[in-house]
């Protein structure tokens, strides 16, 4: 066997697994509801253990009811927000952007993993994404939607959101296209939108697999609909083949636009501490930070209630942990620069805003500075443990604490910068309402009912990609043959 | 309902099922060194090699997908110098009115937006989808060529094609399954 570092060489599928055997494991989540219901609740009362339906007391129905609940908050919130008016939210002047914005880059960030496995990775042929690469995709539609509510609603009058897209119309009016975001707008809607073709073409596959494994009318039906009549043959093949590394080709550009795109909002623009040019890649960096953070957040969970164990292994987990500890770094980078800058630039206002961020008897917002310091840098210091680096546990509080850290350096560019700009008679305090907070635990209720539905209704795994993992593993066992790429091609297919 | 079209089911081709990938592409390859021409695969996984046995090299969709980056750069720098000089022409903080570098980021975005749909539309087209019913389907081994299967047709369009000698032929390929296939009634 093949060692790296002089480690016993880990297979990406662990176990005996055949074709067959991985599509019932991952087809099944699909199409067997019981296997929603065999990872049960322990800590519950004993009079509702009783009285409860296996159903009940499933964690797939526990997550999708939190799920609901948080729809239903974002729904209470938006109405009494569009009722209203933008005011309900703590927003003011000079603070005219506040947790909307903050939760917009937020939620885009988190986004950015999805692609960053299902393209970047697939470009460089690393094949351990092909177990995460379908929910990853799938969170970042999620969370691309999420996003996108807060722009939307914040413009005051959703209803007319159409006015943002160029088109003809009797005010005789077009974008203002030298605009950052008027660029926002393009960037977003593309990325949702591409996000969504590259994800479907991923399915067709999976869906041709689950309209022929389906046993009930409807779901033959839903399938074979969805599969728009997949039939696998040589033809069809290598032109998906050449379709999905086109739009990995093409994501992949996309994303690093997306978000830099998202920073030209704050560096365009000349408030001190926003009108930095580290912003692009250091807002990249720390998309894919809070993004890994979430897929790994997800990953746990799903793995031991679905029985993932043998396709998400503790070498995915390992190399996660590691993009997530090489991203941190860029972030750290991005703040100790921040703090250079304002000082070597020797503009006044910059470095007032430096003082304003980070001196704890002086500013009244230097907690959250320190609070994004010890969630984004010290706490996932631990990554550099190998040993913490494979303890689930562990990774999971680390990859909170990423998200919140990553959150808090939203809230540090964001508001904070704005409190205090130009004029000292209009410094300002900013203070997030309730409406705020409701919005916010709004979309994560979204978010994780959209992830449940995923999970209840298309498969989790992206199954004809672990059935070609499947089949160069043990091609490369047969012949004895190096790990990776190219190597994997059979000889006789050339 | 005839409606003067020949509706009947004809014969559409034999088919034989493997249980691997490396006996497909063995089986492909002998089929084609019988003499068939027009032969195919269907595999729950992309087979390499087998659309070189096949002679299948096709390189149209790289095209469709270029052209329409092409076409969305065209249509991002056109609408933007469009609006910004004529349609609707004002001054932004003295800037000039074809800013052309910030006209980038939005022609980047249509070029890939457009790109995106050649892809993954013209592939859908190449493919003939969608098309959820097809005389292939017809076949009972293709209910597992998307699970575990791996199976070759030779069409009855083939000019050496002849019911009994495929399926001779393709008994010696070692297969799990062969049958001949039929086209559906109205099809």
């Amino acid at each position: 066997m093949a060692t790296t570092n002089g480690k016993p060489h880990e297979p990406l599928i662990e176990g005996n697994w055949t074709n067959a055997t991985i599509d019932a494991q991952i087809g099944d989540i699909v199409l067997d509801p019981k296997r929603h219901t065999e990872a049960q609740l322990k800590r519950i009362p004993a009079f509702l253990a009783k009285s409860l339906p296996d159903q009940l007391k499933s964690p797939w129905f526990l997550m999708f009811g939190i799920g609901f609940i948080g729809v239903n908050i974002l729904l209470v919130a938006i109405t009494v927000l569009v009722l209203t008016g933008i005011g309900v939210w703590g927003n003011n002047q000079p603070v005219g952007w506040g947790l909307d914005i903050i939760n917009f880059v937020w939620w885009i960030g988190i986004g950015h993993a999805g692609t960053l496995i299902s393209a970047i990775l697939l470009l460089l042929r690393q094949q351990w994404r092909n177990s995460i690469n379908r929910f990853a995709e799938a969170m970042t539609i999620f969370a691309v939607m999420c996003a996108g509510m807060y722009p939307l609603l914040h413009t005051g009058r959703p209803w007319v959101a159409y006015w943002l897209f160029p088109y003809p119309n009797v005010l005789a009016m077009w974008p203002q296209f030298r605009s950052p975001l008027v660029w926002d707008v393009f960037a977003v809607s593309t990325y949702m939108t591409v996000s969504i073709l590259f994800w479907y073409v991923g399915l067709i596959p999976d869906f041709a697999t689950l309209r022929d494994r389906a046993r009930s009318r409807f779901a033959q039906i839903a399938f074979g609909f969805l599969a728009l009549g997949w039939n696998g043959s040589a033809k069809s093949w290598h032109r998906y083949t050449h379709a999905s590394i086109m739009l990995a080709g093409l994501s992949t550009p996309l994303v690093l636009s997306v978000h830099s795109i998202v920073s030209f909002d704050f560096a365009m623009s000349i408030v001190p501490g926003w009108n930095v040019t580290i912003f692009p890649p250091y807002f990249v960096a720390g998309a894919v930070f809070a993004g890994f953070a979430m897929v790994i957040a997800l990953a746990i969970p799903l793995r031991k209630w679905y029985r993932l164990d043998s396709f998400i292994t503790m070498k995915h987990f390992d190399w996660m942990a590691k993009v997530m500890l090489a991203t941190g770094l860029i972030v750290a980078y991005g703040y100790v620069m921040e703090v250079f800058y304002a000082w070597y630039s020797g503009v006044p206002l910059e470095q007032g805003l430096l003082h304003n961020r980070i001196k704890i008897t002086e500013a009244p917002y230097s907690w959250s500075f320190w609070l994004l310091i010890l969630f984004n840098v010290v706490i996932p210091a631990a990554l550099w443990s190998p040993k913490i680096r494979r303890n689930l546990t562990a990774l999971f509080w680390i990859s909170m604490s990423i998200s919140i850290g990553m959150w808090f350096e939203r809230y540090v560019i964001i508001p904070v910068s704005l409190t205090r700009d130009y004029l000292p008679s209009s410094f300002g305090y900013y203070t997030p309402t309730i409406v705020d907070y409701g919005m916010f635990a709004g979309t994560i209720g979204f978010f994780l009912f959209m992830m449940f539905l995923f999970i209840r209704f298309l498969p989790t795994i992206n199954i004809f990609e672990m059935k070609e993992l499947l089949h160069h593993m043990q091609h490369e066992k047969d012949h004895g043959e190096g790990h990776g790429g190219d190597k994997t091609v059979p000889a006789e297919a050339h | 309902m005839s409606h003067g079209r020949d509706t009947a089911p004809k014969r559409y081709g034999v088919v034989a099922s493997f249980r691997t990938p490396e006996e497909l592409l063995a089986a492909a390859n002998r089929t084609r060194e019988a003499g068939y021409r027009k032969i195919d695969g269907f595999s729950p996984i992309p087979v390499e090699g087998l659309t070189d046995v096949l002679k299948f090299d096709e390189s149209i969709l790289g095209w469709i997908t270029f052209g329409h980056g092409v076409l969305g750069a065209c249509i991002g720098v056109g609408l933007q110098w469009w609006t910004s000089n004529f349609a609707y022409s004002h001054n932004v903080g003295g800037k000039p009115l074809s800013s052309w570098p910030m006209f980038f980021p939005v022609t980047y975005e249509c070029t890939i937006l457009l790109a995106a749909f050649g892809a993954t539309f013209g592939m859908i087209a190449l493919n003939g989808l969608p098309k959820p019913h097809q005389p292939i389907f017809n076949a009972e081994a293709m209910v597992r060529a998307s699970q575990d299967r791996f199976v070759l047709l030779v069409e009855a369009s083939d000019p050496n094609f002849d019911e009994t000698k495929v399926k001779a032929f393709m008994q010696t390929l070692d297969p799990e399954s062969v049958e001949a296939v039929w086209t559906s009634e109205g099809y």
